[in-house]
């Protein structure tokens, strides 16, 4: 096992990381959006992930990859806060978005989820029309002045998910009506139209068949653009097509990060090659 | 496994043969229980029906009255308050007397009199107030029977027994035939019934000031068990962290559910008449118990089907960046609402069939007048039945049945809108 590379590599615009990080390869990126160090979530007393300390920089994909309970899922909804809504469940170090500790005292979740989007595992739309579910993030952010303003931002989020063709002309039919692949394109559209800096994805083709996989995968790819995404996934094959960098967990460590390439092609710590050769996972 | 496929084969068809049967058998044990029950409500919607079917006709007489100013203002100086209180009674004797001639002494007069109900000698007050220029005049009325010819009529009293055993005498029953022959006395629908609140006379006793106050009651308690209840199981179930005091307010609720009715009854006496001075017999303090009763039971059901709102609903929701009161207002509460609606219904259902609690705040008075608002004095309907069946007049026995029959009715109402209400809702995709 190689020593720790990331205390001796310069954080560039970055918070410095711990001493402790035992993590192989480089966590930090120049320019990064959102910084976690140190973190460490226990539930109900019992601790799921520790000391995790990466980098996600902002036109790029981090994926996140690891066996089951690995706690890449729990990392990713450290996120945005959404642990908070787990009774028992305590997270501890810092995570900053854009300068600002997400965990303070005075952030406000509401603000943070705004700029911090999530997209589930499994589609979940609201049993609401196609427009109101992507009307609604607007709609409680008080994004828009109007209806004419409403009607062209769930018009743009739509087509920039890739959805508006398919459902231009049934706006108001149920989004639980449309297919599975659908839907979670719808909530993506859903996300985006609150227009956030980071967009988390809890493995979201993992209910859906190969085709609607592509789209979505696409669709990511397309995104990269404008936002930083995280990404949870149990197909290496999607972490390898997707993302830029990719970082795997371990029984709630963070193992090793790196240039997705070179994750794949040449991992250098043990666990990690093991994973990706499918000698367990 | 050494076992051939032949053999296995016949070991499986074997525990097959045992399974069908136990299959018939449990679904003749269900089919015998559902059976079972309904047999029993038959009997029971059979037996009312029978019994009270009856009370929705009455017997009335039709006399010929003359307002006698000769009886009712002697003196020829009497004011509208000495017209009140006149002896119409002699008119409704006189006019009988007219059409039985033949009657003389005061005994065979009272007999003839007993006919008629005391409410023909109201009605007469009533018409000639209404309109003082029908002093002198003559006219034909439809008055009630006395409930004794009433149930004769209906075959509810035997002609057969000797008549020291029967309620009426052969000499009334002579003056009834004769009557029902010319036909001055029939049978017709028993509007007073449903227009009428409570009397001593079971001719006279209707069931709408039972009905009203009902009305007044429930009103009261939905007014303030849904919004509480609701308000309540939003906060337990969405809000509140798990700990030590949640899991105590949850074991009350339960609790509360249990407790038998009459001790919220005694609460409120002690509570809301004795200690706030409110009103007796009112449907406010009504509402007050029939709430402490219902609410566990609609905050049980409201939590219920607030659990059952799937939680990725909330996680969209709240990763949106919908704070929690939007979680809940704008996702979860529609839909749970109509396993609220449902919870609702059965507690108001529960609600409306409670006698115990009312009988302790004074609701078991006599109320004859129709409840005008919410701190008049009132009834409810089965405080109504409660009474009626309590009475010893034969009359009151077929009027019980009618009384429940309408708050059966009531109950079908309550639990269709219910089931339109839910469906109406659960529409919404």
């Amino acid at each position: 096992m190689s020593s720790a590379t990331a205390p001796n590599e310069p954080a560039v615009a970055g918070l410095p990381v711990p001493v402790n990080c035992k993590t192989v390869g480089r966590v930090t990126v120049d320019n990064a959006l959102l910084s976690a160090r140190g973190v460490n979530v226990f539930y109900s007393g019992k601790q799921a992930i520790q000391e995790v300390s990466i980098d996600i920089s902002r036109n790029e994909v981090l994926a996140m990859i690891g066996p089951s309970g690995c706690g890449k899922s729990t990392f990713l909804r450290c996120l945005n806060r959404m642990n908070d809504t787990i009774e028992g469940a305590r997270v501890t170090g810092s995570i900053v978005l854009d300068g600002q500790d997400i965990y303070d005292k005075r952030q406000d979740v509401v603000q943070l989820r705004a700029r911090v989007g999530m997209v589930f595992q499994k589609p979940n739309p609201f049993p609401k029309s196609i427009y109101e579910n992507v009307a609604y993030g607007p709609r409680i952010h008080g994004l828009a002045a109007d209806r004419v303003e409403l009607d062209e931002i769930v018009h743009t989020s739509l087509q920039r998910a890739g959805l508006w063709d398919e459902v231009k002309d049934r706006l108001n039919n149920p989004g639980t009506s449309l297919s599975g692949g659908q839907q979670q394109r719808l909530c993506i559209a859903r996300t985006i139209a609150v227009n956030p800096e980071v967009i988390l994805m809890d493995e979201p083709c993992s209910a859906l068949d190969p085709i609607a996989t592509a789209r979505i995968e696409d669709l990511i790819d397309e995104l990269r653009a404008s936002y930083a995404i995280a990404i949870v996934t149990h197909s290496m094959q999607q972490a390898a097509r997707v993302s830029q960098r990719t970082a795997y967990f371990h029984l709630g460590d963070l193992i090793e990060v790196g240039e997705t390439d070179r994750i794949f092609t040449n991992p250098r710590h043990k666990l990690t090659e093991d994973y990706i050769t499918g000698r367990f996972g | 496994m050494n076992r051939s496929v032949a053999e296995t084969r016949e070991r499986v068809e074997k525990s097959l043969k045992r399974r069908r049967w136990a299959e018939l058998r449990f679904k003749t044990y269900g089919l015998c229980a559902v059976l079972l029950g309904l047999s029993f409500v038959v009997l029971l919607f059979g037996s009312l029906i029978a019994q009270g079917w009856s009370a929705f006709r009455q017997a009335y007489v039709v006399i010929e009255v003359h307002y006698d100013p000769a009886v009712l203002n002697p003196e020829g100086t009497a004011t509208a308050d000495d017209l009140a209180v006149a002896d119409y009674a002699a008119l409704v004797r006189t006019s009988l007397k007219t059409r039985f001639p033949d009657v003389e002494g005061r005994a065979a007069t009272k007999q003839l009199a007993a006919l008629v109900s005391n409410s023909a000698a109201q009605t007469m007050q009533k018409r000639l107030a209404e309109d003082p220029k029908r002093m002198g005049q003559r006219e034909t009325l439809r008055v009630l029977a006395s409930d004794k010819v009433d149930q004769l009529l209906k075959g509810r009293i035997d002609r057969t027994v000797p008549e020291a055993d029967r309620a009426v005498s052969d000499q009334q029953l002579a003056w009834i035939d004769a009557l029902v022959k010319d036909g001055s006395l029939s049978l017709a629908f028993n509007k007073g019934f449903f227009t009428q609140g409570d009397s001593r006379e079971p001719e006279q006793a209707g069931v709408w000031g039972a009905v009203v106050g009902t009305l007044y009651t429930l009103a009261m308690t939905l007014a303030l068990s849904f919004p509480i209840a609701v308000a309540a199981a939003i906060y337990l179930e969405e809000f509140a962290r798990r700990n030590r005091w949640t899991d105590l307010i949850e074991v009350n609720i339960n609790n509360l559910a249990a407790v038998p009715s009459i001790v919220f009854g005694l609460l409120g006496l002690a509570v809301f008449l004795n200690i706030f001075g409110m009103p007796r017999s009112a449907p406010l303090v009504g509402g007050l118990v029939l709430t402490l009763l219902t609410l566990p039971t609609i905050i049980i059901a409201s939590r219920a089907a607030l659990k059952a709102v799937p939680p990725s609903i909330r996680e969209a929701a709240l990763g949106m960046g919908a704070s929690k009161v939007q979680m809940v207002t704008h996702h979860v509460l529609p839909l749970a609402m109509p396993g609220i609606l449902t919870g609702t219904i059965i507690g108001m259902a529960r609600a409306l069939g409670e006698t115990a609690p009312l009988l302790m705040i004074g609701m078991v008075a006599f109320i004859v007048d129709v409840p005008k608002g919410l701190t008049d004095p009132a009834t409810v309907l089965p405080v109504q039945i409660f009474l009626w069946a309590d009475s010893p007049e034969r009359a009151f026995i077929e009027r019980t049945s009618a009384a429940i029959l309408v708050l059966l009715l009531f109950l079908v109402v309550m639990n269709a809108t219910a089931v339109i209400l839910r469906n109406r809702f659960e529409r919404r995709w």
